[in-house]
């Protein structure tokens, strides 16, 4: 268990001195969200609620976090990494945990910046608002690796990726603006944990499948 | 340790190796020949365990941990120096007493001064021989070698004759090679395939 | 084979009987209430295809038989097939009950349009991989997805409701009196024997055409 620990801790680490050294993702990243928000207060008509304002940040989020999912694999990709890590003995589920965390740290990243930046622009962040983001996160994170995974072994990669992901990112966007605007945000914060759970456990267990041949 | 008979892979209608019998001893040494396209490749990722056969069986008695393996692709992080590279993977094969053998194993194929580089920056020469540290970096029973002398230099090659003859005796190799003459004194085993 | 194609015949034939002569007209909504016998029977079979083919799809990564990639594909083929019908039938439906080609009030319907678009997915994803064992893979564990999703996104739909929309009508369809329960039952039966023999159908057209294109590869 600890060594599995290990695996997907040394993995994770791997992955952030990457994005360390190579600082590309990341800044991209940070200025496409930004960039979109200004976009929305313009797509926005005057007199539109709050409740559109806060749908729009979760549109923000899941396409911002495309934009990194789409590059996850790339280094694995570059020298045929990803084969030394399928031969390694360790499970090939901590290959996808250990890119998921990265992931997931890369989102709350960009995260910090985007949702003070959304409460300035258009309007304040509650408690449970941030509480549905970082579970939502976990849902992008885990899902969105195992796709991007899928979706390299395709022709049309970046063209597949989002088609693959926005079907299953609809009931993260549902939980998400639900715990923002909703007078019961338990139950929606509650949803989003079910759908972690849920498919946390679907990718942990298929994970190995998506790199076998 | 490798016993195969019918071991055939097909991608979709494309067969990338036919119908094959294989069979290898603890210790043997097996040299692969043959043309582009007659599945050597295809062969060693079988046994390596990338791959699953399409029909037939194939055993091999080693399980991830033991197994050392090079392919067409260095399977390295170009965007990481040697140390990292070599670092993770010792991580991940839990190689005992890591930092030592990966300095002494830099240092025996001449990385030890570019070892804080990023892979990127070495030559193809570089990346092979880096490859080869990595695939020897557990010290393992089998090892899976395709084409290992592509992109080496003479003195690379050296380095690599070198390795191959110190485990041919305790490790069971299977290698492929344009130029079979040049393994010739430790193969105890050949296959051509067509 | 030929005696399943004939059930089907027969029983979507006895189906469209029942549906539009012999139920009674329901006093609320009229004509559009004989689309209900077709559009929710479709629905089901729609749910039962991706069933199948997710079951297909665990066969196959826990077998590694080839064999259930093939099927597993035809399945969701027709799971998309009658989802789509679902879709039409649904829009007629709220055509006919409220005036619009689409509402977001169903959640039925709602829920159609996501499976629909996760689907689609499925065949681009399906058609942009090589043939081989990374494409049979890929497409098993992303129909396991879709049968995940299904749920989940039915109770995100009803979530939704609070923020999106009020709910304008009762979610259950009517209610049914006996002859419209058996008109309904006979409706879903004949499109759960249409939907199998189809796939029937499908499966043995495709597994011909690789049988052929081996035949042809030996003897080149």
């Amino acid at each position: 268990m600890t060594g599995y620990i290990a695996d997907v801790a040394a993995l994770a680490r791997k992955d952030l001195r990457l994005e360390l050294r190579a600082r590309d993702t990341l800044p991209a990243m940070l200025l496409f969200v930004l960039s979109t928000l200004v976009v929305f207060h313009f797509a926005l008509p005057t007199g539109a609620d709050e409740v559109a304002a806060q749908g729009l940040l979760w549109v923000a989020l899941v396409f911002t976090a495309l934009l990194g999912l789409a590059r996850a694999w790339a280094p694995e990709r570059e020298g045929g990494a990803l084969e030394g890590l399928v031969l390694a003995p360790c499970d090939r589920s901590a290959i996808w945990l250990g890119k998921a965390a990265a992931v997931f740290l890369f989102l709350v990243a960009i995260e910090v910046v985007a949702l003070p930046a959304f409460s300035l622009f258009f309007s304040p962040l509650d408690g449970s608002a941030v509480l549905g983001v970082l579970l939502a996160n976990i849902g992008i994170c885990t899902v969105g690796t195992l796709l991007a995974a899928m979706a390299a072994a395709s022709r049309t990669r970046e063209l597949i990726l989002p088609l693959l992901f926005l079907p299953l990112a609809i009931p993260l966007v549902v939980g998400g603006v639900g715990a923002s605007v909703s007078t019961e945000p338990v139950r929606y914060l509650t949803f989003l944990g079910l759908y972690d759970a849920v498919f946390a456990i679907l990718c942990w267990a298929s994970f190995e499948y998506v790199v076998a041949e | 340790m490798i016993r195969g008979r019918g071991v055939e892979k097909r991608y979709g209608r494309r067969r990338a190796l036919r119908a094959l019998d294989v069979e290898l001893g603890r210790g043997g040494f097996l040299v692969v020949t043959g043309p582009n396209g007659s599945g050597k490749t295809t062969l060693l990722r079988l046994v390596a365990g990338l791959a699953a056969p399409s029909a037939g069986t194939l055993e091999v008695e080693a399980d991830r941990a033991a197994v050392g393996y090079l392919g067409h692709e260095p399977l390295l992080y170009r965007d990481l120096t040697a140390l990292e590279n070599l670092d993770l993977y010792g991580r991940l094969y839990r190689v005992p007493e890591r930092r030592e053998r990966i300095g002494m194993l830099l240092e025996r194929h001449g990385l030890w001064d570019v070892r804080r580089e990023r892979v990127a920056s070495y030559s193809r020469g570089m990346t092979q021989r880096l490859a080869i540290c990595r695939a020897l970096l557990h010290r393992p029973e089998l090892l899976v070698l395709d084409e290992p002398f592509t992109a080496l230099d003479a003195a690379g090659a050296e380095l690599l004759d070198h390795e191959l003859a110190e485990s041919a005796g305790r490790a069971t190799i299977l290698l492929t090679t344009h130029d079979p003459a040049r393994v010739e004194r430790l193969a105890t085993a050949r296959l051509a395939l067509a | 084979m030929p005696l399943i194609a004939a059930a089907a015949a027969g029983l979507v034939g006895l189906a469209i009987v029942f549906a539009f002569l012999v139920a009674p007209e329901d006093a609320d909504q009229g004509i559009s209430q004989r689309i209900f016998y077709f559009h929710v029977p479709i629905a089901l079979t729609a749910y039962a295809c991706f069933g199948w083919g997710a079951w297909k799809a665990l066969r196959l990564l826990w077998t590694r038989e080839e064999r259930y990639d093939l099927e597993s594909y035809v399945a969701v083929h027709q799971g998309t097939i009658f989802g789509a019908l679902t879709l039409a039938t649904g829009s007629i439906w709220a055509k006919a009950s409220w005036g619009k080609w689409w509402v977001w009030d169903s959640n039925q319907l709602v829920l159609f349009l996501v499976l629909f678009l996760f689907y689609s997915a499925y065949f681009m994803l399906r058609f942009s991989i090589e043939e081989g064992p990374r494409r049979a893979n890929a497409s098993a564990v992303y129909a396991l997805f879709g049968v995940a999703l299904i749920p989940v996104s039915f109770f995100a739909i009803r979530l939704a409701e609070d923020f999106i929309h009020p709910t304008t009508f009762t979610r259950d369809g009517p209610q049914m009196t006996g002859t419209m329960f058996l008109a309904f039952c006979v409706s879903w039966l004949a499109m759960s024997v249409l939907a199998y023999a189809l796939y029937r159908v499908e499966l043995l057209g495709k597994r011909l055409d690789a049988n052929l294109r081996e035949l042809r590869e030996a003897l080149t």
